[in-house]
């Protein structure tokens, strides 16, 4: 039914198939919308979070994602800064998965504030001091860097792509890309940083707050090597995720390999800054403060000294380690799991400058206070990730997303009754013949 | 116009709370809360959703009868100073300056109408002094005709918190220019929970003015970002220089090393 937008020289599954897999994940999708509904409708009185947690899932949802979608800011700064010219093969994929993770911090962000109408206030009376101000600046910016990075995708669909203006414009578009991928990676520097400079910066919460270069604290670096590291890692966990649902080899493993090293010394290199990080945290600034490293690790019921392990040791040096090692990295499996545990390491690394600074009891006489989100929170949580495996279904079906998928999965020479076939497509036998899927340049 | 205090410096309004007179009576919050229009429902069991502008902490040492001893702590918002004027932990944090920093009487306030409800404020401040408004405000029937009309009641999606009854400043300096005068005197501006204390615990005025009864007790000393002098009166969690402008009075030392950390406070004055 729709095979005339489908790109040529690749198989897809049925309509209905399609239509089915997507109506699956819409209900998934319609659960969370139901939940936002609630929460714009009634109030953050939906949610679990109460004065002590201001900050819950959702803020940790949200820095999980850019943090995970960190991975299309560093691919293009690869490929059109420092001319790392295989990583083509995986950029639009990247670009992909970096637009979904934005556009859902986005939403996350509308659903979690008190007052969604009046969010522009954050640009017009902004504070300049605010990380938080510096963060809706980069975000909004990269996210239209994000936009612009992915038209040229939808542009590059078989039908659009007839449309001599169209054509044109996305023509135009990718001999611009290289100074939108540099301008992304600008933005991406300082919002993931300023991200990382949210926690850091409160001084009112030793567990968060860290010593400063300037006006940034560590956190504004370590945030920003942490996503340059770990957001490759996810991009290549969704290919791998993506490959085994279609059950095709869809991006050179070439190019898997080089994203898959170079995101495995940024993470050896961060994990060695973030162990030096927390050691000086331990023994200098939190003792400064009057504190010791026990009080955030004990006492209560859920954070224990495993979390630090988890996301230094388990999922910060094991993965390092695994990606460099290039016999580790270059087996199917190894390479999985590292990726996986840096997914989880960076997740565990967002929960802990969110919630477990929350959890923790400053004043003396005060308590510890865990939280469990409520299923609007969870629903809500859910919605993007909907929302995203949605997006991923259209654009893999329509778009020359992989753009090896041709060349690595040849079709078998088509046979007289397939040429028949051909004949009853509704015109388009009676166009000049149409290129294959041939690499996208972003 | 350059508004100053008596001793023609800018105001530094601050409270002094003797907790060897506080009884824990609850008076101050019932007040605070009638004064500013807090808004409250039918149940109010989970402390971490109730909004208290003075929150009354009932603190123990420990040990056991005979030996146990009970303090009361009131906790209004404590107005930090920060280690250079006016970088409290909220107001440094607050994306679209939702709340502010006064340098004319150094209080913080909060813009209601501004705050969209991020809540990074309540997240950067260690004392829980800032709430959020989880619901509408619902006033049983009638009581709206007790609101105070001076103080705007707050609707839901933002934060509130302790402006240290602003909007009786606000009164008193009116009424103190219709009569040709720019000062105020101590008593015109006190906060309904100053008031409201029956066992006198709670004493408000400009920590820097040297008639006042609050720099009188506290005795601040603004060339150590105004660390009290006198030895039994103390500031919360003092060691992470938030320089709050509510001191504690205590004769008890378990008391004062509950308020903060005073072997981290100690070092830099051993150092210099």
């Amino acid at each position: 039914m729709d095979s005339a937008l489908i790109p040529k020289g690749v198989k897809r599954c049925s309509f209905f198939q399609f239509m089915g897999g997507l109506g699956v994940v819409s209900l998934v999708l319609l659960w969370g919308v139901y939940a936002m509904l609630l929460c714009w409708i009634k109030g953050l009185n939906q949610t679990n979070m109460n004065d002590y947690y201001g900050f819950a899932l959702w803020i940790w949802a949200d820095l999980g994602v850019i943090a995970l979608g960190g991975g299309a800011f560093f691919t293009g700064l690869m490929k059109y800064v420092f001319g790392k010219d295989e990583l083509k093969h995986i950029i639009n994929f990247a670009v992909l998965i970096g637009f979904i993770c934005y556009s859902s911090a986005l939403l996350i962000l509308a659903i979690d504030v008190g007052q969604p109408l009046r969010s522009w206030y954050i640009f017009w009376h902004a504070n300049v001091h605010s990380m938080l101000t510096e963060v809706a600046f980069c975000l909004s910016c990269y996210f239209a860097v994000l936009t612009i990075e992915y038209i040229p995708l939808i542009l590059e669909n078989r039908q659009i792509d007839k449309v001599p203006f169209w054509h044109n414009l996305s023509h135009n578009m990718h001999t611009y890309m290289a100074v939108f991928a540099a301008t992304g990676a600008f933005l991406s520097f300082f919002h993931q940083g300023s991200l990382g400079g949210v926690a850091g910066v409160m001084f009112g919460r030793p567990f968060a707050f860290r010593e400063h270069l300037f006006i940034w604290p560590w956190t504004f670096f370590l945030f920003t090597w942490s996503a340059a590291s770990y957001g490759p890692c996810f991009t290549i966990w969704l290919v791998r995720i993506t490959e085994k649902i279609t059950g095709k080899k869809l991006v050179r493993e070439t190019a898997i390999q080089l994203l898959a090293k170079l995101a495995g010394w940024m993470m050896f290199t961060y994990i060695i800054a973030k162990i030096i990080d927390t050691i000086y945290w331990a023994t200098v600034t939190v003792p400064g403060m009057g504190f010791t490293l026990a009080d955030f690790y004990t006492n209560n019921a859920f954070y224990g000294y495993w979390i630090l392990f988890a996301e230094l040791v388990l999922c910060g040096v094991v993965p390092a380690l695994m990606l460099v090692t290039p016999k580790i990295r270059q087996n199917p499996i190894g390479l999985f799991i590292a990726v996986t545990l840096g997914v989880i390491g960076v997740s565990l690394n967002r929960w802990v400058m969110v919630l477990q600074a929350l959890a923790i009891p400053v004043m003396s006489f005060d308590q510890w206070v865990l939280y469990i989100p409520s299923w609007q929170e969870v629903a809500t949580t859910i919605l993007p990730v909907a929302y995203g495996v949605i997006l991923v279904m259209i654009s893999y079906r329509y778009l020359p997303v992989f753009p090896n998928e041709a060349e690595l999965n040849p079709l078998a020479p088509e046979t007289p009754p397939v040429v028949e076939a051909q004949t009853e497509e509704d015109g388009e036998t009676q166009d000049a013949p149409e290129p294959e899927m041939a690499p996208a340049e972003a | 116009m350059k508004q100053t205090g008596d001793n023609g410096k800018a105001q530094r309004f601050g409270m002094v709370i003797d907790l060897d007179k506080c009884t824990g009576c609850g008076s101050c919050m019932v007040a605070c809360q009638a004064e500013n229009n807090v808004p409250f429902r039918e149940d109010e069991s989970d402390k971490t959703l109730s909004i208290t502008w003075m929150r009354i902490y009932r603190l123990t040492n420990g040990k056991s009868f005979p030996d146990a001893e009970i303090c009361y702590l009131p906790r209004p918002c404590q107005h930090c100073d920060g280690l250079h004027e006016g970088h409290s932990p909220c107001v440094s944090v607050c994306p679209a300056t939702a709340t502010d920093y006064d340098g004319l009487t150094g209080i913080v306030s909060q813009i209601y109408t501004r705050c969209f409800g991020c809540r990074y404020c309540m997240a950067a401040c260690p004392y829980h002094a800032r709430h959020f408004n989880w619901w509408d405000p619902v006033w049983p029937k009638g009581m709206e005709q007790y609101l105070n009309p001076d103080i705007s009641v707050r609707m839901r999606g933002i934060v509130e918190k302790c402006g240290f009854c602003f909007q009786r400043y606000q009164k008193a300096l009116e009424k103190a220019h219709m009569q040709g005068r720019r000062e105020l005197e101590e008593h015109e501006y006190q906060t309904s929970c100053t008031q409201a204390c029956p066992a006198g615990a709670i004493v408000f005025g400009d920590l820097r003015n040297p008639h006042h009864k609050v720099h009188q007790l506290a005795q601040p000393d603004f060339k150590k970002h105004g660390r009290p002098k006198n030895p039994m009166a103390f500031r919360l969690l003092e060691e992470l220089g938030t320089n709050t402008k509510i001191y504690y009075l205590s004769s008890k030392k378990w008391v004062r090393e509950a308020g903060h950390n005073p072997s981290v406070m100690d070092k830099p004055e051993e150092h210099h």
